[in-house]
């Protein structure tokens, strides 16, 4: 008898749970909690954190190095890196949610976006794994990983979506590449002017389709 | 006499009914702006079709057909509409409806724009509120299968962003998602702020 009422009362309160989490002010009530968070992050970042394509590009997240995350995150707050939705969303995160975050979208291996032009992949192939040596353009892969998949605080650049990729190397000084201590976005100034435009879209496209 | 006169009328009738259809004389065309306005401003709770996005259109059209948009009202008027539309003809409403230019409907509450305008540009992190501009677009003009919210009327706004809330139209992600974390009054200042948003000819 005790254990059947502790079994209802069990289920009782299961029920109570899940009855309460459908409701709308819970959702809401949740949203200091990491899974609300980590929803949130996904609304715009993809439900698989594969990135989305709205009318600005979100780049993917999933498999993204969690060091470059954190460094990321505390440069649109600082505002090295100037994005005004981001710096409200950094805002209001606490470094252990950054840091349990960023554990978790290390972990998602969704199938890249896609959608990429396919007429120049063979070029952004060789500047990727070999540079261009005559325009000053070191081999993307000596520092990004042979698979793309970056390293600490460099990120990982397999899977990213192409108009994110195409965007950040043309817009670079503009939107960061001031750098700090721990951030190393500065490295990456020469290179991106060194590059042309169709030179951007190759290998922005080549990246795009690495797994 | 009397007959040349009555040919006279009759072409007369025939005549200023074209010129109500004068932009395209398609059958299909007609049937859309029985109700959604003679020059598809919108009319009444059926939205603006004027100057929205062709990829959008389309997808809805055959989201219709196929049920996927399930809204009571898609249910009641558009499901029957687009039963027996081909994929062609959806095509070219779709393309001759985003050439026309929108105008706003303004009939939202002026007050709470401000608010709308707040949530649709920088979202609310606190409580995991998307910031609606980096899909929609800066002036809510949408982008190829992402809708133009600019301008739209107040109630059609409101409506689709409540029954989002109440799981209608389920499969079109991320937009449950970021529709279930707008309170009500969040809502109504959106719908406010977007029924006000003008149309630029440049986007």
């Amino acid at each position: 008898m005790k254990i059947i009422s502790l079994r209802l009362a069990l289920q009782t309160a299961i029920f109570a749970i899940v009855f309460a989490a459908a409701g709308r002010a819970e959702v809401r009530g949740a949203a200091e909690g990491l899974q609300g968070k980590l929803e949130y992050c996904k609304t715009c970042h993809g439900l698989q954190g594969q990135g989305y394509r709205g009318y600005y590009p979100m780049p993917r997240l999933a498999g993204q190095q969690p060091k470059y995350l954190e460094n990321q995150l505390r440069a649109f707050i600082e505002r090295r890196r100037t994005n005004p939705v981001m710096f409200n969303v950094a805002h209001v995160l606490t470094p252990s949610m950054v840091e349990a975050l960023a554990a978790h979208l290390r972990e998602l291996n969704p199938e890249p976006y896609g959608g990429a032009p396919r007429e120049s992949l063979a070029l952004g192939k060789t500047i990727f794994e070999q540079g261009l040596p005559e325009s000053n353009i070191p081999a993307c892969s000596a520092c990004h990983g042979p698979e793309a998949k970056g390293n600490n605080e460099i990120p990982r650049l397999a899977g990213q979506l192409f108009w994110y990729t195409e965007k950040a190397l043309t817009n670079w000084t503009k939107e960061r590449g001031q750098g700090s201590a721990q951030d190393t976005s500065a490295i990456m100034v020469p290179t991106t002017h060194n590059l042309n435009q169709s030179q951007i879209a190759a290998v922005a496209a080549y990246v795009s389709n690495l797994k | 006499m009397k007959l040349i006169k009555s040919t006279i009328a009759i072409l007369a009738i025939a005549f200023s009914a074209a010129g109500s259809l004068s932009a395209d004389e398609s059958l299909q065309v007609r049937n859309c702006t029985w109700c959604h306005g003679t020059s598809a401003q919108g009319f009444m709770r059926a939205p603006r079709l004027a100057g929205q996005r062709d990829q959008y259109i389309e997808n809805q059209l055959l989201s219709f057909k196929d049920h996927i948009r399930d809204n009571p009202r898609s249910q009641q008027y558009m499901w029957g509409a687009a039963a027996n539309l081909s994929p062609e003809t959806a095509h070219d409403l779709a393309a001759y409806f985003s050439t026309l230019p929108p105008n706003a409907a303004d009939d939202g509450d002026a007050t709470l724009a401000p608010a709308g305008r707040a949530i649709y540009e920088e979202g609310i992190a606190e409580s995991n509120v998307a910031a609606c501009v980096v899909c929609h677009g800066p002036n809510a003009e949408g982008v190829r299968e992402i809708p133009r919210l600019g301008g739209l009327s107040y109630s059609y706004l409101k409506e689709r962003l409540e029954q989002w809330g109440e799981g209608f139209h389920a499969a079109a992600g991320p937009m449950p998602q970021i529709a279930s974390t707008l309170s009500p009054n969040e809502i109504d200042s959106l719908a406010s702020y977007l029924s006000f948003v003008a149309y630029d000819s440049a986007q």
